[in-house]
């Protein structure tokens, strides 16, 4: 009996670095790409009144599966929360894990994971009433500021005063919506949380525009879709699949225009991305024109932010330091060469 | 001589009439009156604040946050994310089917009460009715497009899981009773270890292994369905509370009656089916009932596997960046749609003791 259980168990473990290896064979014989969402953030991954998920996080996923599947809507949203994200990834219940998840040294170590590139360049900011008057977190000596308590951000936070040789005086909340009221209620001249989260608390406040976020960000938060370890082909994929959308945002390739540009462009690189020339879909295993179909239905970089979480949407967020290198920010893309 | 019996006169206004209960039950002592006094202060805090938030200053009509101005409820929130509420992410051409199997469990009830006692075409029907329902859900036949079970969500799957672990739990829960009353040193043991252990732990545990631990065990793509082991978890769970609710029926059945249906040549089962069980169940009731209200409002529980119950919409509906700031709606909407249900099931036990009373208190 023991014997037999022992075997079985070796069998499982043969047949599941063998389903590992071929992740890219496994959604394309569903024909549908398993990918672990937010339960609800908001601009990131959230659903409509019709039930159907939209956001930053979700457009990655719907970006991909139109890489691989030629389909943007070929995809299955598994809604985890932060516990049990890395296991859905590990077991296989997903194919690609896009919840603004920070990639840290640990995590892309220990758990069997790997990051492929950032989406979302987040970190701690500051959030003062207007009418403050503040321009900067510098100025913030002697400030009272709201803060969840147990969270990485009250270090960050201590950190960053007494490097700048500031006091504070901390007033800890146990919960996000705690800290919400208790500074729409005037108890604290300052709320400090990830950026993206702050930008998401000021629409709940009454009057909006009587808060501004400050510009300074004080702790690394790179947000970046993860996929399992010892499938490079698939790791190939997913990473490249974010650096066609940043590609098609600096050559000016957007939705509307992907045609034009395949038929008309001289540029070689914009020739390379959407397979008028060169072998790079080919390269990954693709059928040809893979990058071009996730710009036609998904949109390039840029319009996927400002669809979800830019100036024009509730979330009012500035692209800051996720504008392209060439225009003051750091998302970056590596050359399709 | 005729004396015609005096009509009695009315006792006193001060002793009967709302006036006599007032002052029975609120002023009858120096305490009584400070407790009610407090008591009136209280509800002069909470309701006319309440009431002013709810109604009277709330937005009924609209379509987006926009046409919510004032400082009331904004109750379009939840007119607009109703289908949300109720069913989750299952398709919205789709919904009709869980609409249809709702009107059908209503019509089925309904005939049920109508044809009394067992006739075979009803129990025929309610047994068929499970299958029905889960076909009529999950689609993949008749022409009907599957939808799977992680689309499930809201009220819906509340329902579901509710129904699906009551109806299994109980007779798992007299089997482990019976087991745990049984002469068979094995069988007894077995079920004692069976209803210590899992009393023992947490259902909140019993889901996170069923959704966290159980995948690893599993070969890679093997993917056994999420609600279905949710389900399983829940029944197992609850079926050892439904046994010791049992027990305690089984306790106060008086021992002549045993010796009684001994007596008269009974097998074990006629006596447990026809003498014992009938009288156990009857008297724990009440008890059963609590536990499976109690298990209705456990299900929202399964929120931290990833399941999107009643409860867990509020948080999906309320993270929609166009209704940010609108979890308090939806808490109280789903707060007073919990009550609905639980309220009419402690009724509807009332209802059922008092016809099954046959005055042997």
């Amino acid at each position: 009996m023991k014997r037999l259980l022992k075997l079985s168990a070796v069998t499982a473990l043969a047949t599941a670095t063998l389903a590992m290896a071929g992740t890219l064979e496994d959604v394309q014989k569903a024909g549908v790409l398993k990918c672990g969402v937010n339960t609800g953030l908001p601009g990131f991954s959230e659903a409509d009144s019709k039930g159907q998920w939209r956001g930053l996080d979700v457009d990655y996923c719907r970006a991909l599966a139109a890489v691989v599947l030629g389909d943007a809507t070929k995809v299955k949203y598994v809604p985890l929360n932060a516990k049990e994200r890395f296991t859905a990834l590990q077991s296989g219940e997903i194919d690609v894990l896009s919840r603004n998840t920070t990639n840290t040294e640990t995590r892309d170590t220990s758990l069997g994971i790997n990051f492929t590139g950032v989406m979302y360049y987040d970190g701690q900011g500051f959030m003062v009433p207007r009418a403050l008057g503040v321009k900067s977190a510098k100025e913030l000596d002697g400030a009272t500021v709201c803060i969840q308590a147990g969270t990485t951000t009250e270090l960050n936070l201590a950190d960053y005063f007494r490097s700048n040789n500031m006091k504070f005086k901390a007033i800890t909340f146990d919960t996000n919506d705690q800290v919400t009221k208790a500074f729409a209620s005037g108890r604290c001249d300052v709320l400090t949380t990830d950026a993206s989260g702050l930008y998401a608390t000021r629409t709940k406040l009454k009057d909006p525009d009587k808060y501004v976020v400050l510009p300074e960000i004080i702790s690394k938060e790179p947000l970046a879709p993860a996929v399992r370890q010892g499938d490079d082909q698939w790791f190939d994929i997913a990473k490249w699949t974010r650096n066609a959308l940043l590609t098609a945002e600096e050559k000016g390739v957007a939705m509307a225009n992907v045609d034009e540009a395949a038929a008309k462009s001289t540029d070689p690189e914009v020739r390379r991305l959407l397979s008028v020339e060169g072998k790079m879909c080919e390269n990954l295993k693709l059928p040809k024109g893979c990058f071009a179909n996730a710009i036609k239905q998904v949109g390039n970089y840029g319009e996927i932010f400002e669809r979800n979480v830019g100036v024009k949407t509730p979330l009012k967020i500035e692209r800051g330091l996720n504008a392209l290198w060439n225009k003051g920010g750091i998302q970056y893309s590596p050359p399709f060469r | 001589m005729v004396y015609p019996p005096k009509v009695a006169k009315e006792p006193p206004l001060l002793e009967r009439g709302p006036i006599a209960w007032v002052r029975r039950n609120l002023l009858s002592s120096p305490y009584n009156i400070a407790f009610t006094i407090l008591g009136l202060a209280i509800l002069y805090m909470i309701i006319p604040p309440f009431v002013k938030w709810a109604i009277i200053d709330a937005n009924f009509v609209g379509h987006s946050k926009a046409d919510c101005t004032g400082n009331g409820a904004c109750w379009v929130f939840v007119k607009e994310k109703l289908n949300m509420f109720f069913f989750g992410f299952y398709p919205h051409d789709q919904i009709w089917r869980p609409e249809l199997v709702i009107a059908s469990a209503a019509a089925l009830g309904a005939f049920a009460k109508f044809v009394r006692g067992l006739h075979p075409f009803k129990l025929l029907l309610i047994v068929l009715f499970p299958i029905y329902a889960f076909v009529l859900l999950h689609g993949g036949s008749f022409g009907l497009p599957m939808v799977e079970t992680s689309k499930w969500g809201g009220l819906l799957l509340t329902l579901v899981i509710a129904s699906v672990g009551i109806v299994l739990s109980f007779p798992i829960g007299i089997i482990l009773a019976l087991g745990r009353q049984s002469k068979l040193p094995i069988i007894k043991s077995l079920s004692v270890f069976y209803i210590e252990f899992v009393r023992g732990v947490p259902l909140i545990t019993v889901l996170f292994m069923a959704s966290v631990v159980l995948p690893l065990f599993f070969p890679e793509g093997v993917n056994f369905d999420k609600l279905a082991r949710a389900l399983i978890g829940i029944t197992l769970f609850e079926a050892a509370y439904v046994a010791e609710n049992i027990r305690s029926g089984f306790q106060a059945i008086p021992k002549g009656q045993y010796e009684a249906a001994d007596a008269l040549g009974l097998s074990y089962w006629q006596k447990m089916a026809l003498v014992i069980l009938p009288q156990a169940i009857k008297v724990t009731i009440p008890n059963l009932v609590g536990t499976f209200i109690s298990l209705f409002k456990d299900t929202s529980l399964v929120m931290i596997i990833g399941l999107f119950d009643l409860l867990a919409m509020v948080t999906v509906t309320a993270n929609d960046r166009d209704w940010l700031g609108m979890d308090t709606e939806g808490y109280v909407f789903v707060a007073f749609v919990f009550w609905v249900f639980t309220f009419s099931m402690s009724l509807y036990s009332k209802r059922l003791e008092k016809k099954l009373d046959t005055n042997n208190k």
